[in-house]
């Protein structure tokens, strides 16, 4: 079954074109790395996919359906920098928000809630932590908390953002078990990864972009001399003068069409 | 009554070209709502120099709102740094304290009994009609202590403020380079909160170095612009105040100023709101041209030498209808399209016109399918886009790159390439 | 009795503004906060002009409109515009200010205002503001309004914390849930702006940043849940109130202000204590504006 997919999915930001034609699927139960060199992408592709992000063109489908009609399958976890980790807060009150809902935001949280909450922060490991306040907490633990919360959703999907920067290895291990569990478990894990080297091995399946999808599929198939160098090896000349111009001159990326 | 205005008008021109100055390095480094809490925070200092010296001399009160300046400065990095408060809030806090202390040694002194305390309030809104000749003298001084500055480090501060991490990386002397521009901020606006006061001094501040960033990058443009503006508007201020006295210049020296500003948002060329907008209309226009072209072309292709109208050609290709109508019009006048009764068909120009573009669309789709890897099926869309966009000088690299070819992805054949001379 | 009046009122001004200032110190809005309360000026003249008796609160309310104002015309510099974020700021309520200082000078005559009202407020004529119904009085409008104000804040914090509380900590994640985080936005910016325009009367224009920022951000140093935040903002707000006009009376100074500098001298205390007890805290950034400081938060 297909978890994901993108068609022609193009993406901008302030006029240049960040993602491009980007076209894959997903299957399910698998563990995703998306990779590539520094801006070529992969931030705004998880965000596309989460529809925090428009598109110019093209489209993002979750089991098959448009996004904000799965968001109750699906969960997201932010890059740890984008947080501000000296909000008063503990620990059991990050986790507890994976319980949070559109409908369900005024309200109290059910007594089955806060058991979820608990039991996914179990798993990672930080119930000893649950009363402390998150600034307090090493970068792999406040990583932990934020997959904790992210389990206590009980997605299907799960969508996480560059989550082994900057955390000691006692948590990456913590953290790669967990994601193997998960996909033992049937769920599908797709993680943007901000190194090519580090954790590799436990990929199942790889998406290389650089801007444009350079390919897509299992690791063994993706990660190819080729692949790499076409992905890695510097910007195409023509292609980025091309970009340069569309960004300066601020050209409308895509006509109007009858059907979009 | 003539010569008290020159003395307003020069002191105003003084202070509005001091203040933008300092107010392009301040934009400059993101940190010009600094420049306004150390605004407010000279209340308290200028307020306690008169308590102290009980005089309401400018040389007498000024090093007080000198010291308080600073003493801001210190307590918003003091803040920041030592604790988990963000920079946004550590500012507004001095702010308003310092503005606050303020308060209460303005009204403290207007209880008691010191005598010739009317008017210190001025510095709330600033009093520019009160100027006096030796205030003018100040002003003087404290402007070109600015320009002697800036002139003697410019290259160090030139980098300092575009990129103070290369800067430190180098060496160059961060902290006192820091303590220089802090200084020269609290001088400019210690001067300045005479003509427009304190609460809307941050204007002089903010505005004249934004408008100017609009029209330049270049440090040295962008100063002499900020300058211009701040002049312009400090001037335009006290002409105004001076026609209908009842009315407080400072305010219409922020007013005019912000209409400066906000005309140079919008109309500026290239980066103006409208020319954006402008500029947008005539992509879209280009767009429409060159697909009808492009469209007749393959029409051409197929079946030579027939006509159409505006019907026919909706129906092959999606176009809005008004547009539709437009693009053949504007075509049909620029001689690109014959037209009889309403039926179209290209010009040797506009044949040759559209070729061009077909040839462009089909270089690109063979660019993407051969160097990207793109599937066939993937291309047309990209080019769709693409075709509008490449310069003469893009399709010389293209068709360099590509080897002069013949045929695109689908086998059609690129027209008009022309293989380089050996 | 007077007394009283003045110091209730400076009480409930102080704890409506923390309670909003601790969210927009934690969205890091701070300055935005500081727009709104100095741009709602031009609103608050007009409603003076044209308001009588009778509909003044409306007109007020309308002022508050400015406010929301502020908030579309800072995001238009920085996002059509393209602006830098702090300038959009600077630029937007220094302008709003200045027409606001004109507004005033030119209908003095017609208006109960003068420029030092416009800044610190006149708190001191609260108990003589009296609210008459029929012939009768019911003590100073102020009071109501500010206490109308408190219901209605606390009421959407109570009813809405788990919204405030989500989208002030991890916006992206609450857009991925669904939430609308563009909605929460604007109607904290709606309450500050109310907030602002009421406590006018009481504060002035600028006075009242102190009441948004300093209570709450003191109670920030020491917090460590939000709740702790919010009920540490209340009572430094009321110390503060309380503190600061006992203080004025004994410096013959001006009440707001020196209840705005008995705020500040408790943060400085609090600073200090916090410092001594040794709170850890995140090491320290640079001063720099950023995107998220002042528009509607798109992750």
């Amino acid at each position: 079954m297909t978890v994901l997919e993108a068609h022609n999915l193009t993406v901008s930001y302030d006029k240049q074109p960040v993602l491009w034609d980007i076209d894959f699927e997903i299957p399910s139960g698998q563990l995703v790395g998306i990779i590539g060199p520094n801006g070529s992408g992969k931030t705004t592709l998880l965000k596309a996919a989460m529809g925090i992000l428009p598109a110019d063109s093209g489209y993002v489908r979750i089991f098959g359906k448009p996004i904000n009609e799965v968001r109750e399958r699906m969960s997201y976890v932010p890059q740890r920098q984008s947080v501000d980790w000296d909000f008063p807060a503990t620990v059991m009150d990050i986790c507890e928000m994976g319980r949070y809902r559109q409908g369900k935001l005024f309200g109290r949280l059910s007594k089955i809630d806060r058991e979820i909450a608990a039991d996914a922060l179990e798993r990672v490991g930080m119930t000893s932590y649950r009363n402390r306040q998150i600034g307090e907490l090493s970068g792999g633990q406040q990583q932990r908390v934020f997959i904790a919360r992210s389990l206590a959703q009980q997605a299907e999907l799960y969508l996480m953002d560059e989550p082994f920067v900057g955390i000691d290895a006692a948590s990456e291990e913590t953290i790669i078990a967990l994601l193997e569990d998960m996909r033992s478990e049937g769920k599908t894990v797709v993680l943007v990864h901000h190194d090519l080297h580090t954790a590799i091995e436990f990929f199942d399946w790889i998406v290389l972009l650089n801007t444009r999808l350079v390919a897509a599929g299992p690791k063994a198939d993706v990660l190819t001399e080729e692949n790499l160098r076409t992905a890695y090896g510097g910007k195409l000349n023509l292609l980025s003068k091309v970009t340069e111009l569309i960004r300066k001159k601020e050209y409308p990326l895509r006509e109007k069409r009858r059907t979009e | 009554m003539n010569s008290n205005l020159l003395w307003v008008l020069v002191g105003c021109a003084l202070i509005g070209a001091g203040a933008s100055l300092v107010g392009s390095f301040a934009y400059l480094r993101k940190k010009s709502l600094v420049g306004d809490a150390v605004a407010h925070a000279l209340l308290p200092g200028v307020a306690l120099s008169f308590l102290i010296f009980e005089e309401k001399s400018l040389w007498v009160l000024f090093p007080g709102a000198l010291i308080a300046g600073w003493l801001s400065l210190l307590s918003i990095e003091g803040i920041t740094r030592y604790s988990k408060i963000k920079s946004d809030t550590a500012i507004a806090i001095v702010l308003s304290v310092f503005f606050a202390v303020g308060i209460v040694l303005l009204t403290h002194i207007q209880q008691g009994n010191y005598g010739n305390q009317s008017g210190l309030d001025s510095f709330l809104f600033g009093k520019a009609a009160a100027m006096l000749p030796r205030d003018i003298s100040l002003f003087i001084t404290v402007d070109l202590v600015l320009i002697a500055a800036i002139w003697l480090f410019y290259p160090y501060l030139k980098l300092y403020s575009f990129d103070e991490a290369f800067a430190r990386s180098v060496g160059l002397p961060a902290k006192r380079l820091e303590f220089l521009i802090s200084t020269l901020t609290v001088l400019a606006i210690a001067t300045g909160i005479q003509a427009v006061g304190v609460v809307l001094m941050a204007a002089l501040i903010i505005t004249p170095a934004a408008a100017a960033r609009f029209y330049t990058k270049r440090l040295s443009s962008m100063l002499g612009l900020a300058m211009a503006f701040g002049v312009v508007s400090g001037v335009g201020g006290v002409f105004i105040s001076y026609l209908a006295p009842s009315m407080p210049t400072g305010p219409w020296i922020v007013v005019l100023l912000s209409f400066m500003a906000i005309f140079t948002f919008i109309f500026a060329p290239h980066r103006g709101v409208y020319q954006r907008y402008m500029s947008q209309v005539r992509h879209r226009r280009k767009m429409n041209d060159e697909n009808v072209l492009k469209l007749l072309y393959h029409l051409d292709e197929a079946n030579p030498g027939l006509n159409y109208s505006s019907t026919d050609l909706s129906a092959k290709r999606y176009f809005e209808s008004g547009p539709l109508q437009e693009t053949l019009k504007r075509l049909s006048q620029n001689g690109l399209l014959k037209s009889i009764n309403s039926r179209y068909k290209l010009s040797e120009t506009g044949h040759h016109e559209a070729m061009r573009v077909v040839r462009l669309h089909r270089l690109w789709e063979l660019y993407l399918n051969v160097r990207m890897n793109i599937a066939d099926d993937h291309v047309h869309n990209d080019a769709e886009a693409i075709e509008h966009i490449i310069t003469p000088e893009l399709e010389e690299a293209l068709l360099k790159e590509l080897g002069y070819p013949a045929l695109d992805p689908h086998s059609s054949i690129i027209p008009g390439v022309k293989p380089a001379l050996p | 009795m007077n007394d009283f009046w003045i110091i209730l009122t400076g009480v409930l001004v102080a704890v409506n503004c923390g309670l909003l200032g601790a969210f927009l110190i934690l969205r890091k809005m701070s300055m935005v906060g500081d727009a709104i309360s100095h741009a709602v000026l031009p609103g608050i003249v007009i409603a003076y002009l044209v308001a009588d008796s009778r509909n003044g609160v409306v007109m007020l309310i309308g002022a508050a409109g400015f406010g929301l104002l502020t908030t579309f015309l800072i995001e238009w510099f920085y996002k059509r515009a393209r602006i830098q974020a702090d300038a959009s700021i600077g630029i937007t309520f220094t302008w709003l200010f200045a027409i606001g200082v004109i507004l005033v000078s030119a209908f003095t005559g017609n208006v109960d205002l003068d420029q030092e009202c416009v800044l610190y407020g006149d708190i001191a004529y609260v108990p003589f503001d009296l609210l008459f119904w029929n012939d009768q009085t019911f003590g100073p409008t102020p009071i109501w309004l500010q206490s109308g104000n408190l219901i209605l804040i606390l009421a959407t914090i109570f009813i809405g914390y788990r919204g405030l509380f989500i989208t002030s900590f991890d916006p992206g994640f609450a857009t991925g849930l669904g939430i609308r985080t563009g909605a929460w936005h604007y109607a904290l910016m709606g309450a500050v702006s109310l907030t602002v325009v009421l406590s006018f009367n009481a504060v002035g224009a600028i006075l009242v940043v102190a009441f948004l920022v300093v209570p709450p951000a003191a109670a920030y140093l020491i917090s460590k849940k939000l709740p702790t935040l919010l009920w540490l903002t209340v009572l430094f707000g009321i110390l503060s109130a309380v503190s600061g006009f006992y203080l004025a009376v004994w410096w013959q100074a001006s009440i707001s202000g020196s209840m705005a500098v008995a705020a500040g001298f408790l943060f400085l205390v609090v600073f200090i204590l916090s410092k001594l007890i040794n709170v850890r805290h995140k090491k320290h950034e640079s001063i720099r504006f950023s995107e998220s400081h002042i528009i509607a938060p798109t992750p």
